[in-house]
């Protein structure tokens, strides 16, 4: 077993891919009280949680949808939340080995928890055995969390009486943790906060959020420390 | 929302993980490039989150929900288990909103 120089040992992939998974389960009963809540069948919300599977696009589109927002803004949101999963993807694409049927399988499972769960570990054999114990454990507990709330959710009464209405945000705030480890990333929160707010106002519903998406521009404008490329570096701000 | 919504959406989102995993997986992408992705969703949950704590429908509100989601952040921030923090955001939207 390796260690890393002066690091935590890397998290036990099976074990914590376990305690993940239970505390998906849970958000997963959130949101399917949250999608039945919202208007979403029964049917529909266990197969959002099947197909779609990406927890943060899935509680976007419910929650627009939720909100009064329209469809196409409600598919614009949860699909550039979604977008992320294609750079994990990127970032996977040397974890996940084999041939082109298991990648494919495998593209169904890369989230934030499979993504965390790989790059935590040391040994490649660790990495891609985190990926799948981490994938297969959010997808199952996060599914059977979702129909127990689509299903459990008429009969507690109005969610807002528990503070459920709350989850939405308090969930997002525990996902949105790691992306504020970076200058880049506060700096694109903050901006994308403001956007947000000062638009809802004068925007209709799920625009605000869209247009936050323009504070990734950031990313354009400040290279990590050390690894600018010479002409990157000495680019005029423009 | 309707099911072929909910299709185009299922889509939608599995392209994109097939783009990143199969389709350019392993290939080089401009840097700058790479950095704006990463950082859609910095951008795009505390806007989420901004926009379902502190507004209804088009107005600006400071209700129970801010002290809920604000426990949250305090949770969150100290490390608190997924779980922890999402009970505990709805426990406190809740208290406060008997309390009012």
């Amino acid at each position: 077993m390796a260690e890393t120089d002066g690091g935590p040992p890397p998290p036990h992939p099976v074990t914590a891919s376990i305690v993940l998974g239970l505390a998906v389960g849970v958000f997963g009963v959130s949101f399917g009280v949250l999608a039945v809540a919202s208007g979403l069948s029964v049917a529909q919300a266990s197969a959002m949680s099947l197909l779609v599977f990406t927890g943060a696009s899935q509680f976007a589109a419910v929650g627009v949808v939720g909100s009064g927002g329209s469809t196409a803004a409600a598919l614009g949101s949860a699909l550039l939340l979604a977008a992320r999963n294609g750079a994990y993807g990127l970032s996977l694409a040397d974890v996940v080995t084999g041939r082109l049927p298991r990648r494919l399988l495998a593209a169904q499972l890369v989230i934030d928890e499979s993504t965390a769960m790989a790059t935590a570990q040391v040994e490649p054999a660790d990495r891609e055995r985190g990926f799948w114990v981490a994938g297969a454990s959010v997808f199952l507990f996060w599914n059977l969390g979702t129909l127990a709330g689509a299903l459990g959710g008429g009969a507690i009464g109005d969610p807002a009486t528990y503070g459920l209405d709350a989850a939405f945000p308090a969930g997002f705030v525990a996902l949105v943790v790691p992306h504020l480890r970076t200058l880049e990333g506060r700096v694109a929160a903050a901006i994308g906060v403001a956007v947000a707010l000062v638009l809802v106002p004068v925007a209709p519903a799920g625009v605000p959020v869209l247009a936050a998406a323009a504070a990734v521009l950031v990313g354009l404008r400040t290279p990590p420390a050390g690894e600018a490329p010479p002409e990157l570096a000495a680019e005029e701000p423009s | 929302m309707s099911w072929t919504a909910l299709l185009v959406l299922a889509a939608g989102a599995y392209g994109f993980k097939v783009l990143g995993l199969v389709v350019l997986g392993g290939r080089q992408l401009p840097a700058p490039l790479a950095r704006c992705v990463a950082l859609l969703p910095a951008a795009l949950l505390p806007a989420l989150i901004a926009v379902q704590t502190l507004t209804t429908d088009d107005r600006w509100v400071v209700d129970a929900r801010a002290a809920g989601v604000g426990a949250a952040i305090v949770a969150a921030w100290r490390r608190a288990p997924f779980p922890v923090v999402i009970v505990l955001g709805a426990a406190v939207t809740a208290a406060v909103r008997a309390l009012a």
